[in-house]
């Protein structure tokens, strides 16, 4: 066992935990924020996408002993308090999620995609979205959303 | 909720309501109410008299209202759909209740599942009447306290108004005086014209809580000391445990416990070894350690290729006639214008995104408190006071959202392996099956193979037709005795009742044995018999030489909602407008237990023996619809899960295992490869519902397989089949 601070959405937080564990599984069990999914454990699903250090990265297969002191994890809960993010917002405009156990992760790699590429074409969204999985079937309303947030964006800044 | 939670209430304020088929209410609960402190609100069972209740509304003083969605939401909308046939009636808009989902509780009744897209049409009714019964009694109260006609009165946005004096009291003004009034038997609904909720597209409320992380699902559940679970369960079914390392197991940092703990599907027990740890990775190193051996018992000889080479030669029988009409024998001996096919389905995963999980916590006295994403709370609270000897009123499920269900999580065999841990450790523990565990260990839904045969007459029309399957049986798999000299409806499912017009016709079962656990899959039995039905359909239509669309439409000569479906899909696919050159497309319908819709699938050849999905067009037929946007949803969701189930992977068996093990090898569809979804419903009202959540999927795989015939003239016979890579 060893000692990790990780900074997780602006806040210090200081765990106890075997060099290997996953990422996922500290974020869920150890720092309590449940919004962060398992899907697969082979970062095959993209359910447990987070950002480190704005980049998503698959939590799963991220080892609290690779994730730096001075690293910056945000997760679904930390993007924005309240709904308040143009993604959020256009997730509910678009009514996107079904059994909505993926969407965090979607959300996490829409995010991302939004600020590599703040006009998103179909097909970067095929590139960018294509490692999250959602059995429901949400995707067209995904990429309606990420579009929708993408329009949003733009009036925003 | 958490105040919903510890409302008390008082049996006092219960109010009967006999007279609207075990419906009723509870109305008028105070806050609190320290003389009846052992009831709560969400764990209405402690007595047995009050068995034909069903309250759905509690109406707290403070004016706070809390509605009961009785059906487990996997993403169909129910958490909307259900509270919203009782908020019309009882003149709420969506902002103005809360909604708590029901744990089996039985004053709400035995249909506490969300299955064979049944919800919304079986509540439809009952639970409008038990809102519209509601509103009656606050419009009572209110006239009484006012010292008005009643009629004079009206509700409106949680309020009840007096027309002339324009003066209202609030619904938590009035609860506790109307608790005290008669239900009325036959309360007067709404004309639908009047509907502000039904019919329309409102937003889902669960949806903020799943784009913020804030729905919770069963894994995300935490109890004070708990501790997590991994469970090592042979891949071979029906083996036996010869040994295992514990020690190995014990040695890893966190790992607390190592025990043998039991899953049972449908009465056919496994055994497993579970390792038990202070967290979840821990438990998964342990398990790792584990080094099990295993007797299989033989069924490691069993694999698919000789399965299924056994089913194929299996439908060379006869079978058990399940449905004959007209001469089939006769006429199809003296045709000379016949075509026969086999056709072959895979056995399939559901793949929930949430794998199974279950949080059991077995406390002291023997009392039982679950917590489980689940389709079926009704069945869990049916099953488990006499599997484990339990008072009813001393198990408590809480249910949460389901990360999916699909016909998966209506089976109790991961709830009942987690309660049995919790009585092996006598502690609280949180039981996580892995990616593998789920792809790997089913139940699945089964194979079905068909044999068609079929005849043309001479001025061109379908004369005969046999539909006979050859199929592992759902039920026969289960623990009910079936009797095996009748044809087993499930696995025929409506291969006699689409309505076209034969003369000759006469369908077949053979049984087949099955030790692989199997079970409801979403559209069960039709998502594989819909393929051989409809491409048949289309091969025989060929065979005439006549249009696909059109050779259906002619053996539909009297009214029925298919020819409303096919006309509609005619008009909206603009089927008569030839495809450009290198495109094809090809129509589906199937109408079973769940509804029915039909589709027309558009394809693009991209070489010889490879297509793209365009585009496919869904026509639903619904009758009366409750939310639009929520039934195009599951349209596209169902075609989308239905393409998969088509074109993707399957799992496969050799030395008695399932070869495939997660997303890598057993794929689902990905963003990428979704093709547009045009969806129409059609819904003329009236009160006969048909289903929502699984229509859309039997007629895609056959729509699919029809559209690439035209545009490649390559007859697909066996599903899964590779569209990169036709045969």
């Amino acid at each position: 066992m060893k000692k990790y601070t990780i900074n997780i959405n602006n806040k210090k937080v200081t765990i106890e935990a075997e060099p290997d564990t996953p990422m996922l599984w500290v974020i869920r069990d150890y720092v309590g924020l449940k919004g962060t999914k398992f899907g697969c454990g082979m970062a095959l699903c993209g359910a447990c996408t987070i950002h480190l250090d704005g980049q998503p990265v698959r939590s799963c297969q991220t080892p609290v002993s690779s994730v730096k002191a001075s690293s910056k994890i945000t997760t679904i809960e930390g993007i924005s308090d309240n709904m308040g993010h143009v993604v959020q917002k256009a997730w509910i405009e678009e009514q996107v999620p079904q059994c909505g156990y993926c969407q965090s992760g979607q959300i996490m790699s829409a995010v991302a995609l939004l600020k590599a590429k703040p006009n998103p074409t179909d097909e970067d969204i095929d590139t960018y979205m294509s490692g999250n999985i959602c059995r429901c079937g949400t995707y067209d309303r995904i990429r309606k959303a990420i579009h929708k947030a993408a329009a949003m964006q733009k009036v925003k800044s | 909720m958490k105040n919903i939670d510890k409302a008390v209430v008082n049996r006092r304020n219960f109010l009967r309501f006999t007279g609207l088929s075990g419906a009723a209410l509870i109305l008028g609960i105070p806050s609190v109410s320290a003389e009846n402190a052992t009831l709560s609100a969400v764990n209405l069972s402690e007595a047995a008299d009050f068995y034909n209740l069903s309250p759905y509304i509690i109406i707290e003083k403070s004016g706070k209202i809390t509605l009961f969605n009785t059906k487990p939401d996997m993403g169909q909308g129910t958490f909307q759909s259900i509270p919203a046939l009782i908020a019309e009636e009882l003149e709420l808009t969506p902002d103005q209740y809360t909604v708590k989902q029901s744990g089996g509780e039985a004053q709400l009744g035995q249909a506490q599942f969300s299955g064979g897209s049944f919800s919304v049409r079986a509540s439809y009714m009952e639970l409008r009447k038990v809102g519209a019964a509601a509103r009656d009694m606050l419009i009572s109260a209110a006239s009484k306290q006012w010292g008005v006609p009643a009629s004079e009165c009206y509700a409106e946005n949680a309020k009840i108004i007096h027309k002339a004096s324009g003066k209202s009291l609030g619904y938590g003004d009035l609860v506790e005086t109307a608790s005290k009034l008669e239900a009325p038997k036959e309360p007067k609904l709404k004309d639908p014209k009047d509907f502000k909720i039904l019919g329309k597209s409102v937003k889902r409320s669960d949806i903020p809580l799943k784009s913020s992380g804030k729905a919770v699902f069963g894994i995300d559940v935490d109890v004070p000391n708990m501790v997590y679970a991994s469970v090592e369960r042979c891949p071979v079914f029906g083996a036996k445990l010869i040994n295992f390392d514990k020690a190995a197991a014990l040695k890893v940092q966190g790992v607390e416990q190592v025990v043998e703990v039991e899953r049972d599907v449908d009465g056919k027990k496994y055994i497993g070894v579970a390792v038990v740890a202070k967290n979840y990775w821990a438990a998964t190193k342990g398990r790792k350690v584990l080094n099990v051996k295993w007797d299989f018992q033989g069924n490691d000889r069993f694999n698919t290729k000789d399965y299924f080479q056994s089913l194929r030669d299996g439908l060379k029988n006869e079978g058990i006639t399940q449905h004959s009409q007209g001469d089939f024998d006769k006429v199809y001996t003296q045709s000379t214008n016949k075509v026969e096919s086999v056709y072959e389905t895979p056995f399939v995963t559901h793949s929930t995104m949430e794998p199974m999980n279950c949080v059991a916590h077995w406390k002291e006295g023997n009392k039982l408190e679950i917590w489980a994403s689940t389709q079926a709370p009704s069945m869990v609270m049916g099953d488990f006071p006499k599997r484990f000897g339990l008072k009813v009123e001393d198990i408590k499920l809480n249910v949460t959202f389901n990360g999916g269900g699909f016909g998966r999580r209506l089976n109790l065999d991961f709830i009942i392996e987690a309660v049995n841990l919790s009585k092996a450790i006598q502690k609280p523990v949180k039981l996580v099956w892995s990616r593998e565990d789920d792809t790997q260990l089913g139940p699945f839904r089964p194979p079905t193979f068909s044999a068609m045969k079929g005849s043309i007459s001479k001025d061109g029309k379908l004369e005969t037709f046999q539909h006979k399957v050859i199929a592992p049986s759902l039920p026969a798999w289960g623990d009910a005795p079936v009797d095996k000299t009748k044809a087993n409806n499930d696995m025929t499912e409506a291969i006699s009742e689409q309505k076209y017009e034969i003369p000759n016709m006469k369908n077949a079962f053979i049984y087949a044995d099955i030790h692989v656990p199997l079970t409801y899959w979403r559209s069960v039995t039709s998502s594989t018999l819909a393929f051989a039905h409809e491409c048949f359909i289309d091969e025989l239509a060929h065979k005439a030489g006549k249009d696909p669309l059109q050779f259906r439409l002619d053996m539909l000569t009297k009214a029925s909602d298919t020819k409303r479906v096919l006309q509609k899909l005619k008009e909206v696919s603009n089927w008569d407008t030839p495809l450009p050159k290198g495109k094809g497309r090809g129509v589906a319908q199937y109408e079973f237990f769940a509804g029915l819709a039909g589709e027309v699938v558009e394809v693009t050849k991209l070489s010889n023996n490879s297509v793209k999905i365009d585009k496919v067009y869904v026509v639903v037929d619904l009758g009366t619809v409750v939310n639009p946007d929520v039934v195009k949803a599951q349209m596209e969701g169902a075609v989308i899960m239905a393409i998969t189930a088509a074109v993707k992977g399957g799992i496969t068996f050799a030395n008695g295992k399932a070869e495939q093990s997660n997303f890598h090898d057993n794929p689902v569809l990905r963003i990428n490869e979704v093709p547009k979804i045009e969806v129409h419903i059609l819904a003329e009202g009236g009160a006969n519902m048909k289903g929502v959540g699984e229509p859309g999927l039997p007629p895609l795989a056959p729509a699919l397989a029809n559209a690439i015939f035209a545009a490649t003239g390559i007859r697909v016979h066996k599903m899964p089949f590779d569209i990169d890579n036709l045969t």
